[in-house]
């Protein structure tokens, strides 16, 4: 089981479109298999606070451990994927994706 | 004064700071402090908060990038900021923002700082904190590689901080002492207030120095201003040129111990003068103190002295020689003397010492034996510097103080060591001793220059000095004593002597 927490500060454009773009490759690489919170710094700072967020959006991978973590908006899905451990899916139709 | 610019200050409570600022850092707005490495400027931003929360009560949020908040805590509690404590008193709150490596993240995509804003609004919020440090940006612009984007938040961190409506002290590295301001070139321009810190080598010393460059168009005083960091006050700008207004004069006179030169200068010194005595080596200007210092204690004045040409025993020796009981003078508590070579420390310690010893023992009289000796640690400038800020110190505290002077060999006039000549614009009352040879013997003359507020005669006069001590005598005709050649000095007409008249 996957578990994300996306630190977000308002209700911005950047804000929503990390969320979609997380979203977005949980729904094709983990399907259910994950759970998603939104914390929005400017709501709950101290929840920003004990995990010392500076930058906005970051996403923190709190399960499986190690955590991780990855600053930004996630625009590019690769990276993203590589960067917080998602497994690969098989996309053997469109193997440069569409995620571009 | 000029304090009425219609920007209200923040009193920062940092030593001599705010006089330098008029008044403070502009309330409600960001500065910048920049500086390189080791220039005082986390110290600034500790000591801005801590002077808060000791001097007003002001509460504060310090965000660190750079050092962990117990790297500060440990750092400086030596200077007496039991920060730990004012934590638990919610005084004082760190927000870290320094790089665990827990923190290491990769960027992938757009981003802002939006959620360090928070957690600062946060901070803010939870205690009523009006200041706020943040220390320092380089470490956010290493750490995060699009300096645009890092430019662009500092602007809104900037702002935000101003929303919040706390005052901000921002540090910043810089790479060069006299070059752009910030490393990064641009947090100068988002920012309306900037201070430099330097820390110079100059002359194989350091020179600390801090420079207001901009105030938001409010009045500050300009230019370099030395500071030095003390291990008990911190950071203290040693605000030079401001003469304190004085009080009113005094018209009370004190005795100079010597007689002759007391009617010279129109009956001893006022109360409140600062006295300039130069002369070569072997002209009289250590009798003079000593006598001056004789003459505070016999009237039950404390005398404070400063002496850089003599070791304790050396002044002990030559006073003994005049019979002054000089370890008499101190057992009876009214004459302090510190005996320090120049190079032990540098001019603005010395000046902190000094100032110190003032404020501790509370002279009515300073002694300085010689300033010239302290010529040797630091540039001419600076020494003038140094006897500005004296000056302020000892008129505050209504100290008559003699300064001695001897010309520094560099310079052939007798009468105008490097410094002499703009120091004396400086005091009230300049006498000027000098050597002449006259029938083949050496003989010593003695001028008062000037004595503010007060007549004095003119004439260049005989020195005789034996086992008494010094002897004014009578005037000589010639020329030469102002221009430091007194080669043509002599006695009128009818005395063709060498035997020095001495009028007692």
């Amino acid at each position: 089981m996957y578990s994300f927490r996306l630190y977000v500060a308002g209700q911005t454009e950047r804000s929503l479109t990390a969320q979609s773009n997380l979203r977005g490759l949980c729904e094709s690489r983990l399907q259910d298999r994950y759970e998603l919170e939104i914390v929005d710094a400017t709501e709950q700072p101290g929840m920003a606070e004990e995990q010392r967020i500076l930058a906005t959006p970051t996403v923190v991978r709190l399960a499986p451990l190690p955590q991780q973590r990855v600053i930004g908006d996630l625009s590019d899905h690769r990276r993203a994927a590589y960067a917080l451990g998602l497994p690969d899916v098989a996309e053997p139709h469109h193997l440069t994706g569409d995620e571009q | 004064m000029t304090e009425s610019s219609g920007i209200e200050r923040c009193s920062t409570g940092i030593g001599g700071f705010d006089r330098i600022a008029l008044g403070g850092l502009p309330l409600g707005r960001a500065a910048l402090v920049t500086g390189t490495t080791g220039s005082g400027k986390t110290l600034f931003a500790v000591e801005f908060l801590a002077r808060g929360i000791l001097h007003t009560d002001a509460r504060g949020v310090f965000v660190t990038f750079e050092e962990t908040p117990s790297d500060i805590r440990r750092n400086f509690a030596s200077l007496g900021f039991p920060i730990e404590r004012w934590e638990s008193e919610g005084k004082w709150v760190f927000v870290d923002a320094s790089a665990g490596i827990l923190e290491e993240a990769p960027v992938i995509g757009a981003y802002d700082f939006g959620g360090l804003v928070a957690r600062i609004g946060h901070a803010v919020r939870t205690i009523g904190a009006t200041r706020v440090s943040l220390d320092s940006l380089g470490s956010v612009f290493t750490r995060f590689a699009d300096l645009g984007i890092v430019r662009h938040e500092v602007a809104r961190i900037a702002d935000a901080l101003q929303q919040i409506g706390v005052t901000a002290v921002v540090t910043a590295e810089r790479s060069n002492e006299y070059d752009h301001i910030s490393r990064y070139g641009v947090e100068e321009f988002v920012l309306d207030n900037v201070i430099i810190l330097r820390n110079v080598l100059e002359h194989e010393r350091r020179r600390r120095t801090v420079e207001i460059v901009k105030l938001r168009g409010a009045p500050h005083r300009t230019g370099e201003w030395l500071f030095t960091i003390d291990p008990e006050d911190g950071i203290v700008v040693i605000p030079l040129a401001f003469l304190t207004p004085r009080g009113q004069a005094s018209l009370t006179r004190v005795s100079s111990g010597n007689a002759g030169l007391d009617e010279m200068c129109g009956g001893g010194f006022f109360e409140d003068a600062t006295i300039l005595l130069t002369g070569p080596s072997g002209s009289g200007k250590t009798l003079t103190s000593l006598k001056f210092m004789a003459s505070a204690v016999a009237a039950g004045e404390p005398c404070l002295v400063f002496a850089f040409d003599e070791t304790r025993e050396q002044l002990g020796r030559n006073a003994a020689g005049w019979g002054i009981d000089l370890d008499a003078m101190e057992t009876s508590g009214l004459l302090y003397v510190v005996c320090d070579y120049p190079e032990v420390a540098s001019l603005e310690d010395h000046f902190l010492r000094i100032r110190r010893a003032i404020e501790e023992f509370k002279p009515d009289r300073l002694v300085i034996d010689s300033v010239s000796a302290l010529e040797r640690i630091v540039s001419p400038r600076a020494l003038l510097d140094f006897v500005i800020a004296l000056g302020a110190v000892v008129r505050q505290h209504g100290v008559t103080t003699l300064l001695t002077s001897a010309p520094s060999g560099r310079f052939t006039p007798l009468l105008t060591p490097a410094i002499a000549a703009e120091i004396a614009s400086l005091t009230d009352v300049t006498i000027a001793l000098c050597y002449f040879e006259r029938e083949g013997e050496v003989q010593r003359a003695i001028g008062v220059l000037q004595t503010r507020g007060s007549a004095h005669d003119p004439s260049v006069r005989h020195v005789t000095i034996d086992a008494q001590g010094m002897h004014i005598g009578e005037r000589l005709i010639g020329t030469g004593f102002l221009a430091g050649l007194p080669g043509t000095l002599a006695w009128p007409a009818a005395q063709p002597g060498s035997q020095g008249p001495s009028a007692r």
